[in-house]
């Protein structure tokens, strides 16, 4: 049998939403490369909820079918929902990962809400400069 | 869809040869060679060819030679039962820091024994220094083992020169020659060493048996007990239809091996040379000239090694990586960063084992079809949108 499954595969052959926004509200990295892998995640928000998702992801074919994943579970979700977003949903949502690769190539959702973290944080910075003003 | 094997030292093709004259004592012949009666003569006459054939492959004498189940138990025998015989004499053994994990995990159950573990460094092409043995022998050495080739990097060790130290100290070297047996010129006498490992699977014989070659005179602690089999250093029956074809795969080796030799070299530098020149930032892992006749090893920048593994199965190409992810334990290769290759670089591991199947058309595609997919990869590598900015000196 092979490591991964059919759906895996699929989002590791034809990954989705890979690239980078310019300009984006906000970025999340996670992971490094001694591990073996590593993504960054970019969103655009728009009334709350996540316009655009892309991301760049080193690392083996699940951690880029977990990135893929992630992108495409987080699109048109607001941040709220977003946030909810786990490695386990991940996980279901591709219909398994081998058990050894769980933790270390599943970090999508962590990077994802890095990122809805990153943005908030700039949102608040703002609000607060304009509230001193 | 072309298939492209490219894998060969996880093992290679049991050649028709060779299956062909193991067949016989998958059924037909029936017999143990330990028996007395006219059964046990044939097995018996068939295990004594296939020791003299792969005695004549590494120029030993028949009776030097123990069969084992292969390269593993090979090598757990020769470094535990070695260092074991002579352990009134000294609890100390040396090894590299790049040997094969049947090595290295046999010397550290060692440890746990009361042993002391030298592991000496390799230099950024994985060759040992001689010199660096010399240094790490102490009174209480009773053990040094080096491989004789590096099957992940492909690079040949200074064996001879290593010898002379040994021999100077009166210390047991043992070598495991897995990945050169039956590949190039493999002869006791001549490297200097007083043990050797090699397994079948390696050089297109069957998987499940190999030998360990000892110089007549040296002790070794038996493994497994309970039979007279192997000269009572290894009991239990023996696996006669394994044995006949490693003996046959040995005498074919022996004489086909510089042809087979003048048909790798090429191709490998074909392919060496091409990889690098197609895509920037590919290094060549392992030394360019004193390694393996069919070995090409490098590490593609900026991605990781199990995807493109991956991609290129999807273009049926089989090569093998040394990356973290590749690895069952999800440790990035210790032989790379052994040599002093970073993390990230060495999880672009690539290698390409070429064997007896291949031409050059294999390798001009290989070389065609791996471009695009490191340039896709790299295309959603965040290290290398990274690199794109700001260059090779920023992080």
């Amino acid at each position: 049998m092979p490591i991964y499954n059919d759906k895996v595969m699929d989002h590791f052959m034809n990954p989705r939403n890979v690239g980078e926004i310019e300009n984006p509200d906000g970025v999340g990295e996670e992971g490094n490369p001694i591990c073996g892998d590593m993504m960054t995640f970019y969103i655009k928000v728009k009334d709350d909820r996540l316009e655009d998702v892309k991301f760049r992801t080193f690392g083996c074919g699940a951690a880029i079918a977990v990135s893929s994943m992630v992108s495409e579970m987080a699109k048109g979700k607001t941040l709220d929902e977003a946030m909810k977003i786990t490695p386990q949903s991940v996980a279901q949502e591709l219909e398994g990962l081998p058990k050894n690769k769980f933790h270390c190539s599943n970090l999508g959702a962590q990077a994802l809400h890095k990122a809805i973290e990153d943005y908030l944080s700039k949102k608040k910075g703002l609000t607060k400069d304009k509230g001193e003003k | 869809m072309r298939k492209i094997y490219f894998d060969n030292a996880a093992i290679t093709r049991t050649l028709p040869e060779v299956k062909d004259v193991m067949l016989p004592y998958l059924g037909e012949i029936v017999g143990n060679p330990s028996s007395l009666h006219e059964w046990g003569d044939l097995p018996r006459e068939a295990v004594d060819t296939a020791r003299a054939q792969v005695a004549a492959l590494i120029g030993a004498d028949n009776e030097e030679i123990i069969f084992t189940s292969g390269g593993t138990e090979s090598n757990n025998f020769a470094v535990k039962g070695l260092a074991l015989a002579q352990q009134n004499k000294g609890k100390h053994i040396i090894i590299s820091a790049i040997e094969h994990f049947s090595i290295l995990y046999s010397a550290k159950t060692l440890e746990k024994w009361g042993f002391e573990l030298t592991q000496v460094p390799v230099d950024k092409y994985g060759i040992v220094n001689p010199d660096d043995i010399r240094k790490s022998i102490r009174k209480d050495t009773v053990l040094v083992s080096i491989m004789h080739a590096n099957g992940e990097i492909g690079t040949i060790e200074p064996i001879k020169e290593i010898a002379e130290i040994t021999r100077k100290n009166n210390i047991i070297f043992h070598t495991d020659a897995i990945a050169t047996a039956g590949t190039i010129p493999v002869n006791v006498s001549d490297l200097g060493v007083d043990a050797l490992s090699l397994a079948g699977n390696q050089f297109y014989g069957p998987v499940g048996v190999g030998a360990l070659w000892i110089k007549k005179g040296v002790r070794i602690i038996p493994f497994f007990d309970g039979g007279i089999q192997e000269g009572g250093r290894r009991a239990g029956t023996e696996n006669v239809p394994a044995i006949v074809g490693l003996g046959k795969a040995a005498e074919l080796a022996r004489i086909h091996l510089s042809e087979r030799m003048e048909q790798l070299i090429p191709l490998r530098d074909e392919l060496m040379e091409g990889l690098p020149h197609k895509i920037n930032h590919v290094i060549v892992t392992g030394h360019p000239k004193h390694r393996l006749p069919g070995h090409a090893s490098f590490c593609v920048e900026f991605i990781e090694g199990e995807s493109m593994l991956m991609l290129l199965n999807s273009k049926g190409i089989a090569v093998s990586s040394g990356s973290a992810c590749t690895s069952r334990a999800l440790k990035a290769s210790h032989v790379l960063i052994a040599m002093g290759l970073p993390h990230e670089i060495a999880q672009g591991s690539l290698l390409c084992t070429i064997g007896l199947d291949n031409n050059i058309n294999d390798v001009e595609y290989m070389i065609d079809t791996l471009p695009p997919i490191v340039e896709r990869l790299r295309q959603m590598s965040p290290l290398y949108a990274k690199f794109i900015k700001e260059g090779k000196g920023g992080k």
